[in-house]
């Protein structure tokens, strides 16, 4: 009986870590509160929803893989263009613009991910924002294709599923972003708890070592590098489309700098980091748009010098230790 | 008569030794204590912004604000290394990365703050804007003294690393920080020095960019970038890998600016891509 209780372990180990808590759930209903609540700030709230799908895809390589990338938001601008250049040349059709997008960035995140595997530390910090900066560049000097520093203009998306029109107020906006935004966070949270994310978590801990036990680190990291990169260019094409418009910053280094703020401030490593981040992040800022760009860099910058010195695991991992003390005592 | 290639060659060279200048102290200290400090161009910035304002506020001569700049970003660097740095040596790469890139965005906003957000002019006397005319080609004054002042400076580093006592210290706490912790070497101080030296020769060269490349609150961000290909490329603790690099890195940036002006940087990053898949620890890494 012990013996058959050993080998499902492991299944059990993962059954008990997939299992969906009250939080979440509650969590998730809370999202659908501002259609009801809230209904001047469904434009914000699918903004939130979509850089909290781009967090959540950088926390899939930086919190769980260990590559702290300098350059993610490459991967959001070329999904982003994907988007908004299929729809300026005459298919404007969202759903299938998404998937061309992520075609799009996952081709160029599985192109860099032979590179990017082989590398730890400064060269790979390096190498990302190498590529990050090459990509900006690029899309810099093909103004003809991408309108350089003008943005790309008369992006048209169609009815979603031929029947809802992107509104002024950001209805459609915000329930398409919500519901892309679940549908991959229940995919990423499937990929997390599975044993290939166990064994990418090893691979944060310990790269020359996880091989030894059978799991191949540099096949791995291109695996999720890859995942990761396509789902970026989904949120990138998610922009595109609501906004209707596409700048150069969507692809710059302010952009992945920014991201890593985000997804710090939530906490590095777990799910909901990236969406808590976001959603902060982006709040604040609509707060504070009166303040001066240069300015509102200022507090971001205290605000990083601070959770670094004071919530290394970002406000998630400060409230998990809270938790953890108040139920010990 | 010289063809216009060497004129390239020249600015470049000399551009070269500008970011040589800026970058040294970062590869030492960065294989010294591997610690990823993203932050080494605001120092940079500091200097360039000491040279400006003391220039135009207070009528400093040129040459005086120039130990000035050193010194005050020297001086700032190590408050900054006692107060943050120290405490994150042993953190992970991340940690780093987004304490440095927060001081970054500080110090670039506390720069738009005080000084605005346009270009600073300098304004220099008319000796160092001229030039010299030498088989057909002129030559800027100001670029012939910049490379001077590098070539004076590689010269001393080199011989302060190979000959002094503090220089055998920092040798050592480069190849093994942990042996030369063994055998009784104060590694702390040595990189605390360390630190402060290279910071000042950023704030010198940030100082000396601001005739060349111009000064605004951007730089800190913009020379980051060229910095961190320098050190990446150079090798990791290298005087010499860094010189190198950073020749090869102006020149190629100005020739290529020159001849190719379509395609701007985007040349410069991907020599640097291929650079380091070729050789991941630099030209001239040793570990």
């Amino acid at each position: 009986m012990a013996l058959t209780r050993s080998f499902d372990a492991p299944g059990l180990y993962f059954q008990s870590r997939t299992r969906w808590r009250l939080v979440e759930i509650v969590f998730w209903l809370a999202t659908l509160l501002p259609f009801a609540l809230l209904p001047d700030y469904l434009i914000l709230a699918s903004q939130i929803a979509i850089t909290a799908l781009f967090a959540l895809s950088l926390d899939l390589i930086l919190g769980y893989a260990g590559i702290v990338s300098l350059g993610h938001a490459a991967f959001f601008g070329v999904g982003a263009y994907a988007a908004g250049l299929l729809s300026k040349y005459g298919w404007g059709e969202p759903i299938t613009g998404l998937l061309a997008a992520s075609i799009a960035a996952g081709i160029v995140g599985y192109a860099t991910s032979f590179v990017i595997c082989r590398f730890r530390h400064l060269a790979l910090i390096m190498l990302t924002l190498g590529f990050g900066l090459m990509l900006e560049e690029l899309a810099n000097s093909a103004g003809w294709l991408t309108g350089g520093f003008d943005g790309l203009q008369g992006i048209e998306t169609w009815k979603l599923f031929g029947h809802f029109e992107f509104d002024l107020y950001g209805y459609v906006a915000y329930a398409y972003s919500l519901a892309v935004l679940f549908i991959l966070f229940v995919f990423a949270r499937r990929l997390i708890h599975s044993p290939f994310g166990l064994s990418l978590r090893g691979i944060r801990e310990n790269y020359v070592r996880m091989p030894a036990i059978g799991a191949p680190s540099r096949a791995h990291i291109r695996t999720i590098y890859t995942i990761s990169a396509a789902m970026a260019g989904i949120a990138g094409a998610l922009l595109a489309q609501t906004t209707e418009t596409l700048s150069l910053d969507s692809l710059g280094f302010e952009r992945s700098a920014e991201l890593l703020v985000i997804l710090v401030l939530g906490g590095a490593g777990r799910l909901y980091g990236g969406l808590v981040g976001a959603m902060i992040y982006m709040i604040a800022r609509d707060r504070f748009s009166g303040v001066e760009p240069q300015y509102w860099y200022f507090w971001i910058g205290v605000l990083l010098v601070t959770v670094v010195m004071i919530l290394p695991n970002g406000i998630l991992g400060g409230l998990a230790k809270l938790a953890a003390r108040w139920s010990r005592s | 008569m010289l063809p216009p290639i060497f004129g390239v060659l020249f600015d470049g060279f000399a551009y070269g030794m500008l970011l040589f200048l800026l970058s040294v102290g970062q590869s030492v200290t960065l294989g010294m204590m591997n610690f990823i400090n993203l932050a080494h161009c605001s120092f940079a910035m500091l200097g360039g912004y000491m040279t400006v304002a003391l220039m135009t506020h207070y009528g400093w001569p040129f040459f005086a604000t120039l130990p000035c700049a050193f010194i005050v970003a020297a001086v700032v660097s190590v408050g900054f290394e006692r107060l943050f740095y120290r405490r994150l040596y042993r953190a992970s790469d991340l940690d780093q990365v987004l304490l440095t890139i927060g001081i970054v965005f500080i110090s670039v906003a506390v720069a738009a703050y005080i000084f605005g957000t346009e270009q600073k002019p300098l304004p220099l006397p008319e000796y160092l804007r001229s030039s010299l005319t030498f088989l057909g080609l002129r030559f800027a004054v100001y670029r012939l003294i910049m490379i001077a002042i590098a070539l004076a400076i590689t010269a001393l580093l080199v011989l302060t690393v190979e000959y002094t006592r503090f220089g055998a210290r920092v040798r050592a706490a480069v190849d093994n920080e942990r042996m030369a912790r063994g055998l009784g070497i104060d590694v702390d101080r040595t990189f605390a020095i360390t630190f402060a030296l290279g910071s000042g020769l950023a704030g010198l060269g940030g100082a000396l960019a601001v005739e060349i490349v111009g000064l605004d609150p951007s730089f800190a961000l913009t020379y980051l970038v060229y910095v961190l290909i320098v050190v990446s490329v150079g090798g990791l603790g290298s005087i010499s890998g860094s010189f190198v690099a950073a020749a090869l890195l102006g020149i190629s940036d100005v020739a290529g600016k020159y001849y190719v002006p379509a395609i701007g940087a985007f040349l410069i990053y991907l020599v640097m891509i291929v650079l380091l898949m070729w050789r991941p620890r630099g030209l001239f890494g040793r570990r």
